[in-house]
């Protein structure tokens, strides 16, 4: 079933992109791991790491572009759904800590012991379980999703005031976890991670293989994201995209196409921060900061918006770029990310696989009208045209 | 025509914008299987009825029933159209970014749900039933372009054909003459013609040659009520109508 809805969408640039998601799956942790550090060809566990991160960042930017691109819903708040990810593997990174501890508190976190707690909260039940834990990284935002969008959604709000309410989504959760009755550990957040699956969370063995889930998540998350786009219901996401009504007056129900992709989306998120946090080794409040939702929507414009593949490009760029920034002029970072973000919604809307895409048909064009000097007039395509009915 | 079972039943529908009646104690019946042409000038309240009749515009007031019971005020409009009421907008309004075949695809009679469409797969009988389509319309030789490539009348046309891909017991046609050829416009009609042996249609049109094409019952709107009602000869003849409307 799965295969049928593929051979439509699983073309060009994305089955090149999942071949290097797959191939790199695989190659990077054995260059890391198998090689000798003075080999040219090893990879160090911090680039491991670094590119780790980047892959859940790409995997945050196609859940957005699944949302944005195709239904047109322009969300400023992602990042809460992905920090939510992050908080429930972050709570089972806890739960691993055990007598560890500074207090050396057999089940109760440092933090609550310092907040003179004596037993754990019932929302940390079940924590110490991966397979709960990953659960929850799906479930949670999933939950969310669906109420936000449920009232979003029926009642018709659309536009610039779904994107600021999605921002004060975002925002009310950056203020609820920064409180330390939450139970999250406050402005701190939770960190200090020992283990992770009875694995050391430091340990380049382990390292690699983050990487490696990183990467095979990515690939299912495109997969999974080419599968829908393709289907039927992708093209009435399209459609409600492009003419919202008239998608209503065929008789579609909008708002369950919306909540649908949005719920999807928000799964996707939350998968992308449980796979980020163990790599950075901490979560707290600031993960659900507006500019963390707003900045995603930027690598999702630099990559293009509604292709898919150009998110995924358009994260990994911009995220090396801040990190090669925020080392040498940690000042600019900021006018470098917003100038970037003008340039590409004045001169590259369509981004850079737009580019592509528009400098390879050129290229075809002007190839195939070299042997038959005659035959370019008018017409703007490769294919041969039927005549429009006179 | 004999005395058909009513199907769409409009009675004292009113409609207000800002103190401003868009439509004034409107009724009418529309029959099975019956074809109407409703004229009349500029803000009369031809695209406002078709709002209200499709749940985008909810009446002040007024009782609008569709095939007897179904009360059209209580629904919304995805359900309207799942009832059987399909429309054509003023403006084309096509999925641009879509090739002419999918915009059908989309049209289509078949189930409207999330998990319906996300495991929809295209059969023989579809593609056989768009390609009728396509033919019909005349963009057999588009079909794989987008279809925000087609000319205005194109766009009217293929529009129609997703009314017509929904099979809907009344289709509610507004100005679908606008911006063709006197050769378009004549193809138009005879379009009409056909599907109203099969469907209940209601078109609103300006084109008096098009509306005479037509060869059915016209209905008036003035200032959001009936003016006059009747053959296209009778109404033209009618002292208020060539005041407010003809004449000028
Ligand atoms: N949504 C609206 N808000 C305010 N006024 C409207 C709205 N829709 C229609 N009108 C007004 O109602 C009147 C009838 O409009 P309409 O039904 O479009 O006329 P017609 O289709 O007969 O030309 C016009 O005066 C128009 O300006
Ligand atoms: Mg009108």
């Amino acid at each position: 079933m799965t295969l049928r809805f593929l051979s439509g969408g699983l073309t060009g640039g994305r089955l090149v992109m999942l071949a290097l998601l797959l191939a790199s799956a695989i190659l990077v942790p054995l260059l890391n791991l198998a090689l000798p550090e003075s080999h040219p060809l090893h990879v160090p566990t911090y680039a491991v790491t670094l590119m780790g991160k980047y892959l859940t960042y790409a995997l945050l930017a196609l859940a957005l572009d699944l949302v944005w691109g195709y239904c047109g819903i322009l969300s400023l708040g992602h990042a809460a759904f992905f920090a939510l990810g992050g908080y429930a593997m972050g709570m089972y990174l806890m739960r691993q800590i055990g007598s560890r501890g500074v207090y050396g508190d057999p089940v109760l976190p440092d933090f609550m012991v310092f907040l003179n707690w004596d037993e754990l909260p019932w929302y940390w039940y079940g924590f110490d379980a991966f397979s709960f834990a990953m659960l929850v990284a799906l479930v949670a935002p999933a939950i969310l999703a669906f109420v936000f969008g449920w009232f979003a959604f029926r009642s018709r709000v659309t536009g610039v005031y779904l994107s600021i309410i999605t921002q004060a989504m975002t925002y009310a959760l950056l203020l609820a976890f920064f409180r330390n009755d939450m139970g999250f550990g406050g402005n701190n957040g939770l960190t200090d991670f020992k283990d992770i699956l009875g694995f050391d969370i430091q340990s380049d063995a382990t390292r690699a293989g983050l990487f490696a889930a990183s990467a095979l998540a990515l690939a299912a998350g495109l997969v999974l994201a080419v599968a829908i786009t393709a289907s039927k219901l992708g093209k009435v996401l399209i459609a409600v995209r492009d003419a919202e009504s008239r998608t209503r007056f065929l008789g579609y129900r909008v708002e369950h196409y919306k909540l649908f992709v949005w719920t999807v989306s928000a799964m996707m998120a939350g998968l992308a921060g449980a796979l980020y946090v163990p790599q950075v080794g901490i979560i707290n409040p600031g993960e659900f900061a507006p500019a963390n939702s707003i900045e995603a929507v930027i690598w999702v414009a630099v990559g293009g918006r509604g292709t898919l593949v150009g998110p995924i490009i358009g994260a990994v760029l911009v995220n090396f770029a801040k990190s090669w920034f925020t080392a040498a002029l940690p000042e600019f970072w900021l006018f470098a990310l917003g100038g970037l973000f003008v340039f590409v919604t004045l001169f590259l809307p369509t981004g850079i696989v737009g580019l592509a895409r528009t400098a390879t048909q050129r290229l075809r064009r002007m190839r195939k009208s070299e042997p038959d000097a005659r035959n370019t007039g008018g017409s703007v395509t490769t294919e041969p045209r039927g005549q429009a009915a006179e | 025509m004999a005395k058909a079972e009513t199907l769409l039943y409009l009675d004292g529908v009113s409609v207000s914008f800002d103190g401003f009646k868009a439509l004034n104690n409107l009724s009418f019946l529309i029959g099975r299987n019956e074809m109407r042409a409703i004229i009349g000038p500029n803000g009369a309240g031809k695209t406002t009825m078709m709002d209200v009749i499709t749940g985008k515009t909810r009446p002040d007031e007024g009782e609008l029933r569709f095939d007897g019971k179904i009360d059209l005020t209580a629904h919304d409009e995805a359900e309207i159209a799942g009832f059987g009421i399909g429309r054509k907008f003023q403006k084309p309004t096509v999925f641009e970014n879509q090739s002419v075949r999918d915009n059908l695809m989309l049209a289509l009679k078949a189930l409207r749900g999330p998990f319906a469409t996300l495991f929809h797969r295209d059969d023989d009988a579809e593609r056989s039933r768009i390609d009728t389509l396509l033919a019909t319309i005349r963009l057999t030789a588009r079909r794989d372009d987008l279809a925000g490539d087609l000319s205005h009348g194109q766009k009217q046309w293929l529009e129609i054909g997703m009314l017509l891909a929904q099979d809907p017991e009344l289709l509610l046609i507004d100005e679908p003459a606008a911006g063709m050829t006197d050769a378009e416009t004549a193809a138009t009609a005879d379009l009409l013609r056909e599907i109203s042996k099969t469907h209940s249609v209601v078109v609103v049109e300006h084109d008096m040659a098009f509306v005479r094409a037509l060869g059915v019952k016209v209905t008036v709107l003035h200032e959001g009520s009936v003016l006059a009602e009747g053959s296209l000869d009778h109404v033209s003849n009618d002292r208020r109508v060539i005041d407010v409307y003809l004449g000028r």
